[in-house]
């Protein structure tokens, strides 16, 4: 029996299908209406699998909490009135616990129920200083983080778009910075525009920048050949609504990984100026000025017992913060790769 | 292109970048607002305008910067760093005399990141999300957040003063090839590798397991070859590429560290003789550190990148 005895008006008819059957067999793919929508854009499904990586949250929270902790150490107040009333280190930072020129009592102490983490070689109680020590770490890090990601971004992405001389002369300017590593270079601009809190952000944004810009140039010449890119430009976009609405959020993700990765580097930075003696003014609660201290101490030998105290726990302060945050780049780079290769995220390890 | 041309080609271009390194040497020192010279006059009261500025010819520090910025990079050309002003010594000769001392410790550095990393990295690789591979990330991911310094002074803490298997401070009249220096550089030597082998580790892994997906490691399989051999002889040569893409990045992060590091264990190298330049506002000798870190940076940018076209003959021609 062939089948053109059943068509009719040239139809081919096809047999033994059964529509019902196709809809509840499994997809051969894992595309469904719903992630196939546009709903759901690639940064919520980055947001998914985060969620899934158990190691990302467990930095997330160490994060959180050594930040909130830092936020609630001592009250703060603008302008003279109190914004943040906790106080939740027992002592003042800068306190020295027992005023008595004649002896050493105080100095050095090990750690007590009294002091959790022994005193510093001034007297000052160090878990208090811990805390509180968060806030100049923790703040630059995210600030200097913020401001030479947007700087950079714009730079490689107007380098990026524009091509030609324009290109050429921003990424060698680029690359010249790149000749110096970050530290050098902040260690100069701290010797040239002295401690403090604000020249060591400055410090750290002045050569920061470079990298994103690298970086989101590179996206954004890859960005630039899409088909969307020429559509919006036939539409009669402007340049600048092309690169910011179309080509930017494409380039975000590594942009943000980066980022991510970068808070914890910084932090390690601001830390080493302060342990070289050029960061914070001495005595200032800051983690790295802190173990300045405590440097000379550990090579001269204090005489008898070993204050490890003083030099376990700021260090162990940075390395924690530090670690987290990296904890967290990878989730987030993990995140964003496994949408792009199409690998399903199977949690952190 | 030739292998030649490629060369040639990137010879050519780091021509603007060392000037543009000069220029960021000498505007970054000079515009710091208090040069030796000022503050010798803070300090000494006796000293006259006119002392000042005969002071400030002899030194090179009168007349517009740009003028000031010439003369120095003629001097410099022609190998003429200048003097250190406080004790009257040439540069040059402060940094030949220091730079073994760095170059020692960094090439220890960098043989311990290695050592540790590339075995590890294949390691990890070959037992994928197993527990191996899930403690030696965890170790790396360790290895790139811990604060160099602070790796030093724990390392001192525990080897020197617990111990007490070292002495904080090497013997300070051993001279620097001494067979017992091997022993005082261990301390420094790690403190200064950790940081490089937890990057190479990672990244040894990453391309070594997607080398391992290729077709032609199966093809190696199916013919017969031992395990052994496919993953040293093919897979290990082709994942050292980006490794190599790496080793730059590394230098100049071992470079960074060793200004920390040698501060730690008051090793008498570069870096612990550039934060006493900026301590003491010795100009000369800081452009001097500055430009010579620069100028090795882009040498080894320039290095990888030829090694890498070696490796991979498909980059000469993009």
């Amino acid at each position: 029996m062939s089948s053109k005895q059943h068509t009719e008006r040239g139809r081919i008819r096809v047999t033994g299908f059964d529509p019902e059957q196709v809809r509840q067999r499994d997809p051969l793919s894992d595309w469904t209406e719903e992630s196939g929508g546009e709903t759901e854009g690639r940064f919520e499904r980055a947001w998914k699998r985060f969620k899934r990586n158990r190691s990302a949250l467990i930095g997330l929270f160490v994060v959180g909490v050594l930040t909130l902790l830092a936020v609630f150490a001592r009250p703060i107040s603008v302008m003279g009135m109190t914004v943040q009333p906790f106080s939740l280190a027992p002592y003042d930072p800068t306190t020295i616990m027992y005023m008595n020129p004649d002896s050493s009592a105080g100095v050095y102490d090990s750690p007590t129920l009294s002091h959790p983490m022994g005193t510093d070689g001034d007297g000052r109680d160090l878990f208090s200083r811990l805390l509180y020590g968060g806030r100049y770490s923790i703040s630059i890090g995210f600030i200097v983080v913020g401001l030479s990601a947007t700087f950079g971004l714009v730079y490689g992405a107007i380098s990026g778009y524009y091509g030609g001389w324009t290109d050429e002369i921003l990424m060698r300017i680029v690359d010249t910075v790149y000749a110096f590593p970050g530290l050098i270079l902040a260690l100069i601009i701290v010797a040239t525009l002295g401690g403090g809190y604000w020249q060591l952000v400055a410090a750290f944004a002045i050569p920061g920048w470079i990298t994103y810009a690298r970086l989101i140039r590179g996206e954004v010449l890859t960005i630039k050949e899409n088909e969307y890119v020429m559509a919006a430009k036939a539409l009669g976009a402007r340049d600048r609504s092309v690169i910011f609405k179309h080509i930017v959020p494409n380039a975000m993700p590594p942009l943000i990984v980066y980022g991510t990765l970068n808070i914890g580097t910084v932090v390690i930075g601001v830390a080493a100026l302060g342990f070289l003696g050029l960061g914070m003014p001495p005595g200032t609660a800051e983690w790295g000025t802190m173990l300045d201290q405590t440097r000379e101490t550990l090579i001269q030998g204090p005489g008898g017992s070993i204050p490890w105290w003083a030099t376990v726990f700021p260090g162990g302060a940075i390395f924690l913060f530090v670690m987290a945050m990296n904890m967290i780049g990878d989730g987030v780079n993990d995140a964003f790769d496994a949408q792009e290769t199409g690998i399903e995220g199977q949690g952190g390890g | 292109m030739s292998l030649r041309r490629f060369i040639l080609k990137r010879l050519l271009s780091i021509v603007p970048i060392l000037f543009g390194v000069s220029v960021i040497t000498f505007g970054l020192v000079h515009l710091t607002p208090g040069d030796p010279i000022s503050q010798m006059t803070a300090m000494n009261p006796h000293m006259t305008a006119a002392d000042e500025a005969q002071m400030r010819s002899r030194y090179g520090l009168d007349g517009p910067v740009w003028e000031q910025y010439l003369t120095w990079m003629g001097n410099v050309l022609t190998g003429d760093f200048g003097e250190v002003i406080s004790s009257g010594q040439d540069v040059s000769s402060v940094i030949l005399a220091r730079l073994p001392e760095t170059i020692v410790l960094g090439l220890f550095g960098w043989v311990f990141g290695l050592v540790i990393a590339i075995p590890t990295g294949i390691y990890a690789a070959v037992n994928k999300d197993q527990f191996a591979d899930t403690v030696s990330r965890f170790v790396a991911l360790s290895g790139i957040s811990i604060p160099n310094f602070w790796l030093g002074l724990m390392l001192i803490l525990i080897g020197a003063l617990w111990l007490e298997i070292w002495t904080v401070l090497p013997p300070s009249r051993l001279p620097l090839y001494h067979p017992q220096m091997l022993f005082y550089l261990i301390l420094p030597g790690i403190t200064i590798g950790t940081a490089a082998a937890a990057s190479i580790m990672r990244v040894m892994r990453t391309s070594m397991a997607e080398e391992l997906n290729k077709e032609y490691v199966t093809a190696a399989r199916a013919k017969g070859l031992p395990e052994r051999q496919v993953i040293l002889k093919h897979v290990l040569r082709n994942s050292l590429i980006s490794v190599v893409t790496l080793a730059a990045t590394l230098t100049a992060s071992i470079v960074a560290g060793s200004v920390v590091v040698e501060v730690v264990f008051n090793w008498p190298g570069l870096g612990r003789e550039f934060i006493e330049a900026i301590n003491q506002r010795e100009i000369n000798l800081i452009m001097a550190i500055t430009l010579f870190t620069g100028v090795f940076i882009v040498l080894a940018n320039l290095l990888a990148d030829i090694l890498y076209a070696v490796l991979d003959p498909r980059i000469r021609y993009e």
